[in-house]
């Protein structure tokens, strides 16, 4: 069987693990550069604050109800969603880290025993542990599994725990899901299967599998067939090596300077190259943009430009200088930009990246020098060792007002408890 | 009696087209071998021993005097494992309204109780108005010396 256990409002039940004066009370975690609420615990849904909100249009909703306002604070988050995945790792050899609070697991119990007893072992260890409250959904394929989680995060009676395992109930679980709910029907499809009176899972199980198959695709029969209760999607259990890296930001505040933007453009390249060293990678692309603010009044404009990296390569110095190049060629100074980014594409594993002609020796040494700035930052934090010198602080830097403490990942910022 | 040598080419391989050979001798020996080798051990790590179960384990920093009868004093740094669990007698980190606090957690006839290990504070019971919750046990202080 398959079980889908979603942590309950993760940002913001990461925030709380380590404050005490936010719990019970509404509290909202904002997108980069504080813009959007992209998490909220039920007592701010309650309030009616809605998921992608600009904090600015709330602004007296936060202000009238004491709405604890955070922004994302994303080393923590990351920490505990590692810990909360290590818990589930003991319930099963086959995970499959669906997103950063999110997790398919294949789990087994004896004939004696129930998946919702085993739901429940699984959702009090989480919480135990990691102190993150998890929804757990069951049943025989990855799409009704999580039409089990749905229910389990809103029914009281459920408490967090549904199995839909030879269920009676499973039929009034589809028929209570509205269809653009259902993993796999985007908003696209979910307004295409409303004309065709298709308004819950339930309808779209009855549908036809030719019906389905002429308007969807066999990608939509398969999310049918598994409503159906036979199981098409496998558990991914090692992450598809990726096709591309991108690291993007949206800058602090707009800028139009020349010296920012290369001084972002470096940032994120560094970033790039340290990700494609850790999965063993060579670059053999490298792609730069560049973007004014869409929802600002005054002329737009965008650009990008991909260059090629030959032979390919994991060196940041040789990435940032083909970056550079493309930077000047997209730059045009009389636009405020506000945000830019890299991708490197073209990847290939390291090992099987044909030998250079020449220069030899010089990328065997920078190879080692690379290896020892990754191997220094790994040991003593981000960033103890920078490639060039560029400005670390300016406009384009992303904000964070208020971020709280990283409780977990550095020895400064951990909590105080108080002997009195 | 001596064992007849086999050179490895005429081995036959044992899977597929790479010849395997034993680790010992993929690195050539030279000067003398060390009479320790057989007992290579990895050097000990006080985090191993500070952190049983890495993914419960947290860690927090103490303010104030009240535990000093337990050893843990102003400054300190406890380690906390959640998934340890709590009996009458152990030291705790709890939620208590809207602050962390570090205590003894006693239970006297049934009731729970949060003991400080300092006469110069009070015992606080735990009520069924209290807002209380035990956050984690706490196995470990670290005071630095000076």
């Amino acid at each position: 069987m398959i079980a889908l256990v979603d942590c309950n409002s993760f940002y913001c039940s990461c925030e709380r693990v380590f404050d005490p004066t936010l719990v019970g009370r509404p509290v909202v975690v904002l997108s980069n550069n504080d813009g959007n609420i992209i998490a909220r615990t039920s007592e701010a849904k309650a309030l009616g604050i809605a998921m992608g909100a600009p904090a600015f249009k709330i602004r007296d909703l936060i202000k009238w109800h004491g709405v604890i306002v955070r922004s994302s604070n994303y080393e923590l988050y990351g920490d505990m969603s590692a810990r909360v995945m290590d818990c589930l790792s003991d319930f099963t050899d086959e995970l499959e880290t669906y997103s950063i609070d999110e997790a398919f697991l294949r789990v087994y119990v004896g004939a004696k025993d129930s998946f919702a007893d085993l739901g429940r072992e699984i959702r009090g260890r989480v919480l135990k542990h990691t102190g993150i409250p998890v929804s757990v959904g069951m049943a025989e394929t990855k799409t009704l599994a999580k039409v089990a989680n749905y229910h389990a995060k809103r029914s009281e009676k459920a408490a967090g725990v549904l199995s839909l395992v030879r269920s009676a109930y499973r039929d009034l679980a589809l028929a209570r899901l509205p269809v653009d709910e259902v993993w796999g029907v985007g908003p696209r499809y979910t307004e295409m299967l409303r004309r065709h009176g298709i308004e819950t899972a339930l309808d779209l199980r009855d549908a036809p599998d030719d019906w389905v198959r002429d308007r969807m695709t066999v990608v939509g029969l398969r999310t049918v067939t598994e409503l159906r209760g036979t199981p098409c999607i496998p558990l991914e259990i090692t992450p598809p090596n990726k096709k591309l890296i991108t690291v993007s930001r949206s800058f602090g505040a707009a800028t139009a300077s020349l010296d920012e933007l290369r001084a972002a453009i470096a940032f994120y390249t560094a970033r790039a190259a340290e990700k494609l060293r850790r999965q063993k990678l060579a670059a053999g692309a490298v792609t730069v943009f560049i973007e004014t603010d869409r929802f600002k009044p005054g002329p737009q404009y965008s650009n990008s430009v991909t260059l090629n990296v030959a032979p390919k390569s994991d060196n940041t110095w040789e990435l940032r200088e083909l970056a550079f190049s493309g930077l000047a060629r997209i730059y045009k100074p009389e636009y405020d930009y506000r945000r830019a980014g890299v991708t490197l594409g073209g990847l290939e594993l390291a090992d099987l990246v044909a030998k250079r002609l020449w220069e030899d020796d010089w990328y065997e040494r920078q190879r080692r020098l690379m290896a020892a700035v990754d191997r220094l930052n790994g040991k003593y934090g981000r960033d103890t060792v920078r490639c060039g010198l560029f400005h670390t602080e300016g406009l384009w830097r992303t904000r964070f007002a208020k971020r709280s403490p990283r409780y977990t990942t550095r020895w400064s910022e951990i909590c105080e408890v108080a002997a009195k | 009696m001596a064992l007849p040598v086999v050179p490895y080419a005429a081995r036959p391989p044992s899977t597929g087209d790479a010849l395997e050979l034993p680790f010992s001798l993929a690195c050539v020996p030279a000067g003398f071998p060390s009479p320790a080798e057989d007992h290579l051990e990895n050097s000990l790590d006080i985090a191993k021993y500070l952190v049983k179960r890495p993914k419960a384990t947290f860690f927090m920093r103490v303010a104030g005097d009240s535990m000093v009868g337990a050893g843990i004093h102003d400054g300190d740094m406890i380690v906390i494992d959640r998934a340890d669990q709590v009996k009458d007698g152990s030291i705790v980190v709890a939620r208590l309204n809207e602050e962390f606090v570090v205590k003894r957690y006693r239970l006297i006839d049934g009731r729970p109780w949060l003991y400080p290990a300092n006469e110069a504070y009070e015992p606080i019971e735990v009520t069924e108005d209290t807002d209380f919750e035990i956050w984690g046990r706490v196995t470990f202080a670290i005071t630095t010396l000076r």
